[in-house]
């Protein structure tokens, strides 16, 4: 079998399993965010935290505890690395520094799981375990509960009340994570994943000398990691380790616990808004553009130039041979195209335009199908923005689910669309311009400057995942990236919850021939457009003098 | 059918094929470059920091074109430096053009008003008798009297007398209106002359605030406020621009770091930030604006404020009046039915001969039909000797003729069945059941008797009824396509109504309506969210004229219908509603469509700027240079003297609004994203290669 075709087949196998899942999963959750009825390990969640689960909320409220839920979780999760040397179960190995606890904290509370350390060689069980696996399934459920506060503001009339944040947050991952993930872990342990608290062992290598490995509950953070689209790997070589990905099975199913939930959440919003082809739309915007990213991704690898290449019957550096070309694009378009940040591959030895893809992929704000939550109402941010522009050229002023889109919530968009470039193109200017941060750039010229354009754009829209080449444990990365995901991840929900609110309060507009469809072909059609368009031109100089001009030159 | 009287044909473009006698207007045609220059000097005023602030894009604009004179002045040698200068000041005249163009086709409808409004003198009663005062020196409540000659001072109702008014200084109608006191139409303007006869006044609006000053404003565009919609699109054209001076201004590191520190000159950035912010749009997004105001006023139609334009593109269900609007305001006769043993042609005839003596709208009608449908030869009175001819009385309630022996009479049922039995003739069995038929269809049966040898006898029945006007039906459909419910509100008893519904295809209709019924229908709609229009001209009108959301008063109407609802119909023609509707999703359209335009023009754009600024730091960015472009200068300038001229070339089109179809939105959109967005991405590649290819002829640059 060509490795083409088993490219063509392992992405069947994926829509496939996708589509499968798409239905019962979907509705799965519209009942979990509709019920009223509340699981007893809920109740004593609730108690415990002393939350009123049945109390609406009005947008600023329902921000408040986003906010002070992921604040007091930037905290404790600071100080527990702060605090590991001290700490039992923790390998030996030290307290974090300061800036990096920083990083680190603010990394996985702000779903991007962006690591300036190698995991083996710095964090114990506790942390990890403790601390860092506990944030992937709660940052991934805040992600969904916004999500879904924005979908009860198109769904909802007449009343500011967007739901209640705890009950939708310990749903999230009380129903919805935690199963999947117990399921999940067990799969990836008969793929051959590791699940232990064993300590570290000295192993001797092929080549002489020793190296050391450390045992963990791996695939149990594993497959959180990219269920919540995560992506902290337990170890430094991520989805690349064959203790976290042992092999091509493991690989694929690894992409669909990435894809699973982002794209069923369509399904969700069809639900909750009423009509399920409202969904499809939405849907169908993201799976093209998935499907056109990882077309584009094989293409590129695959096409053979230059000797090297011609050998390897494709870009082979920097991927694992388990995977091959194949394995490895589907997994890089997938954690790129949601906020994943899980890597099975040197995104830095992808080809120029390879390596472009990775990063346009964030920089469209991760919306095709995005982070769990994120991806959605990014989505539904830039259905507002399309909307608006069609709506006027049908000659009416635009509504969108039957909610009009006036000044306020035009307003709360466009800041919505403004926060992510200003992170990633200031930070990358200014790391440029002061004299120390380019030192930690491995290459020069274009590729260098991709390295630094691909961080703060994965940390700025909290995808996590790394070039590869650039050193980011210093003290000014630490610190602006560590910013750029926290004000990446929170000011674009505070402008979502804030246009939740205000669609939630709007009377609904009775949908006539005279109605832009939004359901239809035509209108996802014209999203993608529009997305490509507003993302394209805003980063198109920056790709010009990174990845394009690197292409180009190929 | 000829019985219709014509209606005015849907869409009729300005006023250039509706000849009007004094006020002179100005045409609302297409643009000459004679308004160009007018305009100019408003342009160049318009330059005021404070004034361009309000659009910030063009703001942008304007503060770049200020940086780049002064680094031209600092480099005066730098030819490249000076040329980029020149069109980027191009660019902000351009902008404030397009907005005085638009502003001086209606400055000069302002200048025709104020010509009428010369200062008047009002004579006002005391309690004794009268003084004369100055106009504005009158107060609300005063009353004045006006004589044949005299200007009305002031807006008014009229309390005693009826008099002739010439209104063509508000309406441009020449033919003189009758105005009485009491009633639906004691409303008189300010500013209209009295032809005839004497009349009172009472003062109802303050001296500067009266109809005229106040449509002086609107035509001018003095009180034009930006509308909703107007704002939410400066927002996101606004927030885009920022987008894009984040993106230009962060290349200038990136281009140090990439070794084209030369090639991104503060001139190059500021030419690529002007050429990428959305300065198509925000040219002529006032323009545009103002621009539908004034289709309105060229139909004779003044709007209150721009929100009401707005409002009338998201109508959902429009309230029109049967009479006048839906059907003409007489009945006719729409078929002749025979009873049996008796022809159509027969009875025509009869109906035509019996029909010569009654001069009403009804009998005509019958005459007419007889002509359309059976091609009788329409007779005159003088043709037969010895005739006796019998007019309609509202006694008879018939009319008829007595010639050669025979006597033909066309009446109400009851009438004409009376009639036959005094003769001691008889009526055909089914003539009662036709005529019932005929009633319950929401129709009106005459009967037609004959008396003669073979004796008295009914020979069938006129059917009359309410006459749709020509070319409804398919205006309702029309509306239906662009998801617009129409209902038709009537004083009829439903079943009239209903049938009158079914022919002219409303949606739904109201019968026996009241006032009452009107606003409860209309706060019914608003409850599911839907947007109402209406018209109306009684003051009992006037409360449900406010609630509407767009509300049309008719000009003949009282002051205060006219001061409830948002919009005027100087014409006072119910049907244009549908105009108004149409104008106003225009607007929306134009708007949307320019936006599109001017984003995806910058793709093209792109394509010439980043490779003259790269391609000497990355060679393989050379490629990107798809258009082959001469030089980086040329590029460069070719994208910022398309990015400028484009403005002046869709300056008509903003003017003008783009061509709306009434079609479902799905076609609408399918249209405009082809014409205005593939359109947009590939007419700048052509363009700007194109002004590149005669840069390059230039002598200098070459």
């Amino acid at each position: 079998m060509s490795p083409v075709l088993a490219g063509v087949l392992q992405l069947l196998a994926l829509v496939a399993t996708l589509g499968l899942s798409y239905r019962p999963l979907g509705d799965h959750m519209a009942r979990v965010y509709s019920s009223e009825r509340h699981l007893r390990p809920e109740k004593w969640i609730y108690r415990a935290i002393g939350a009123r689960p049945d109390t609406g909320m009005r947008w600023p409220a329902y921000l408040r505890g986003v906010l002070a839920f992921s604040a007091v979780s930037v905290l404790f999760l600071y100080l527990l690395q702060r605090a590991q040397g001290s700490l039992p179960g923790s390998l030996g190995f030290v307290s974090i520094d300061p800036d990096q606890a920083f990083n680190t904290a603010a990394s996985f509370v702000a779903n991007t799981n962006w690591q300036s350390y190698a995991g083996e060689q710095a964090m114990g069980h506790v942390v990890q375990t403790g601390g860092l696996a506990v944030q992937n399934f709660v940052s991934a459920a805040v992600g969904m509960a916004v999500a879904v506060a924005l979908v009860r503001g198109f769904a909802r009339t007449r009343t500011g009340e967007l739901g209640n944040f705890w009950a939708d947050l310990v749903r999230g991952v009380v129903r919805i994570l935690l199963p999947i993930s117990v399921i999940g872990a067990l799969v990836l342990v008969a793929c051959g994943a590791i699940q232990n608290f064993s300590g570290i062992h000295e192993v001797g290598q092929f080549t002489g000398g020793t190296q050391q490995w450390n045992g963990g509950a791996v695939a149990s953070q594993e497959v959180i990691k990219e269920l919540g689209t995560n992506g902290g790997g337990y170890f430094n070589a991520n989805s690349a380790h064959p203790f976290e990905n042992p092999n091509g099975l493991s690989n694929l199913f690894e992409i669909y616990l990435i894809l699973v939930i982002p794209f069923a959440l369509t399904r969700t919003f069809g639900r909750m808004v009423g009509s399920l082809r409202q969904g499809y739309a939405i849907l169908g915007t993201m799976a093209v553009i998935w499907l056109g990213f990882t077309a584009l991704m094989m293409w590129t690898e695959f096409a053979h130039k230059g000797t090297a290449f011609e050998l390897a019957g494709g870009a082979m550096e920097g991927k694992e041979t388990r995977f091959g070309i194949a394995g490895s694009s589907l997994f890089a378009v997938a954690t790129t195209l949601t906020s994943t940040g899980a890597v099975n591959s040197f995104h830095s030895s992808y080809t120029g335009f390879g390596g472009g893809l990775t990063l346009l992929g964030m920089q469209l704000g991760e919306i095709a199908p995005g982070g769990v939550g994120s991806g959605l109402y990014g989505m539904l941010v830039m259905a507002v923005i399309a909307v608006f522009l069609a709506g006027l050229m049908v000659g009416r002023t635009p509504e969108y689910l039957g909610k009009k889109i006036g000044t306020r919530e035009i307003k709360l968009a466009a800041c919505y669309l403004l926060v992510t470039p200003a992170l990633v193109l200031g930070f990358t200017a200014v790391a440029l311009a002061l004299p120390t941060p380019p030192h930690s750039m491995t290459n020069s010229g274009a590729h260098g400057f991709s390295e630094i354009l691909y961080a703060y754009t994965s940390g700025a829209n909290n995808n996590g995942s790394a070039f590869a080449g650039l050193n980011a444990d210093t003290p000014w990365f630490n610190a602006t990236i560590g910013l750029a995901m926290l004000l990446g991840r929170f000011l674009p929900m505070v402008f979502v919850l804030a246009l939740a609110g205000a669609l939630a309060e709007q009377r609904p507009v009775p949908v006539t021939a005279g109605t832009l469809r939004t359901e239809k072909p035509l209108f996802a059609g014209l999203l993608v457009g529009t997305i490509g368009i507003v993302t394209g031109l805003t980063y198109f100089p920056a790709l010009a003098l990174g990845p394009l001009a690197e292409g180009l030159a190929a | 059918m000829s019985t219709t009287s014509p209606v005015r044909p849907p869409r009729t473009e300005g006023p250039a094929d509706r000849p009007r006698a004094g006020a002179g207007r100005n045409g609302g045609g297409l643009l000459d470059p004679e308004q160009f220059l007018a305009a100019l000097p408003d342009a160049f005023r318009k330059l005021d920091p404070r004034v361009m602030i309000t659009s910030p894009v063009m703001f942008v604009v304007l503060v770049g074109s200020v940086v780049t004179t002064g680094l031209a002045a600092a480099h005066p040698t730098d030819w490249f430096g000076w040329a980029i200068t020149a069109w980027l000041w191009a660019t902000t005249l351009f902008a404030n053009l397009a907005e005085a163009v638009a502003e001086g086709r209606g400055k000069a409808q302002a200048d025709s008003l104020r010509r009428t409004r010369t200062d008047t003198v009002a004579r006002r009663l005391t309690g004794t008798g009268e003084e004369r005062v100055p106009g504005t020196e009158l107060a609300v409540g005063d009353r004045v009297v006006c004589e044949a000659g005299d200007v009305i001072p002031g807006d008014g109702d009229v309390v005693e007398g009826v008099a002739s008014v010439d209104e063509s200084a508000v309406t441009g109608e020449s033919a003189p209106v009758i105005r009485e006191s009491g009633g639906d139409r004691c409303a008189v303007t300010g500013g209209t002359k009295v032809l005839s006869d004497r009349i009172v006044v009472r003062v109802t609006a303050k001296p500067g605030e009266t109809f005229i000053d106040r449509m002086i404003g609107l035509v001018e565009g003095a009180a034009r406020q930006k509308t909703p919609n107007e704002v939410a699109l400066n927002i996101l054209l606004a927030s885009l621009t920022i987008v894009f001076l984040l993106a230009v201004v962060t290349l200038k590191p990136f281009a140090i770091y990439a070794g084209a520190d030369a090639q991104t000159s503060l001139v190059v950035l500021t030419a690529l930030l002007v050429c990428l912010i959305p300065t198509t749009i925000g040219a002529l997004l006032s323009a545009i604006g103002i621009a539908g105001m004034d289709r309105l006023v060229q139909r004779n139609v003044l709007a209150m404020s721009g929100r009401a334009v707005e409002a009338a593109g998201d109508v959902s269900t429009l309230l029109l009046d049967k009479t006048g609007t839906i059907t003409l305001g007489d009945r006719q006769a729409a078929e002749f039915v025979p009873v049996r043993g008796t022809t159509a042609a027969a009875l025509a005839g009869a109906a035509q001969l019996s029909s010569l003596a009654d001069e009403t709208p009804e009998g005509r009608s019958v005459v007419v039909l007889a002509k359309e449908k059976y091609g009788l030869r329409e007779r005159r009175q003088g043709e037969l000797s010895g005739a006796e001819w019998i007019g309609f009385t509202a006694q008879t309630r018939m009319s008829g003729v007595d010639v050669d022996g025979r006597e033909v009479r066309k009446g109400a049922t009851g009438s004409v069945v009376a009639w036959v039995r005094e003769r001691g003739g008889t009526v055909a069995e089914d003539a009662q059941a036709l005529a019932d038929r005929i009633s319950q269809a929401g129709g009106t049966p005459l009967l037609v008797a004959v008396h003669d040898a073979e004796g008295a006898r009914v020979l069938g029945v006129v059917h009359l009824k309410d006459v749709v006007k020509e070319g409804m039906r398919e205006r309702f459909a029309e509306l239906r396509r662009m998801g617009i419910r129409t209902v038709m509100i009537t004083g009829d008893n439903p079943l009239t109504a209903k049938a009158i519904a079914e022919e002219a295809g409303v949606d739904d209709f109201l019968a026996e309506a009241t006032p009452e019924d009107k606003m409860a229908l209309i706060k019914r709609e608003q409850a599911g969210g839907k947007l109402v229009a209406m018209t109306g001209d009684g003051t009992n009108d006037a409360p449900a004229l406010a609630q509407a959301d767009v509300g049309v008063a008719m000009n003949t109407g009282t002051s205060a219908a006219k001061e409830a609802g948002n919009m005027v119909d100087l014409d006072s023609d119910p049907t244009k509603l549908i105009e108004i509707v149409e104008i106003g999703k225009q607007l929306l359209i134009t708007r949307g469509a320019l936006t599109t335009f001017s984003l995806a023009n910058d793709v093209a754009k792109y394509f010439a700027i980043i490779p003259a600024m790269f391609a000497v730091a990355h060679p393989s960015l050379d490629r990107l240079n798809i258009m082959g472009l001469h030089s980086p200068e040329t590029a460069i300038l070719s994208a910022v003297i398309f990015n400028a001229l484009i403005i002046v070339a869709l300056v008509p089109l903003a003017l003008k609004g783009v061509r709306h179809r009434p079609s479902s939105a799905d076609a609408l959109l399918r249209r405009n994203l082809a014409v205005y967005g593939l359109g947009g991405l590939v007419a700048p590649f052509a363009g700007i290669k194109l002004i590149d290819l005669l840069l390059s002829l230039v002598p200098g640059i070459g």
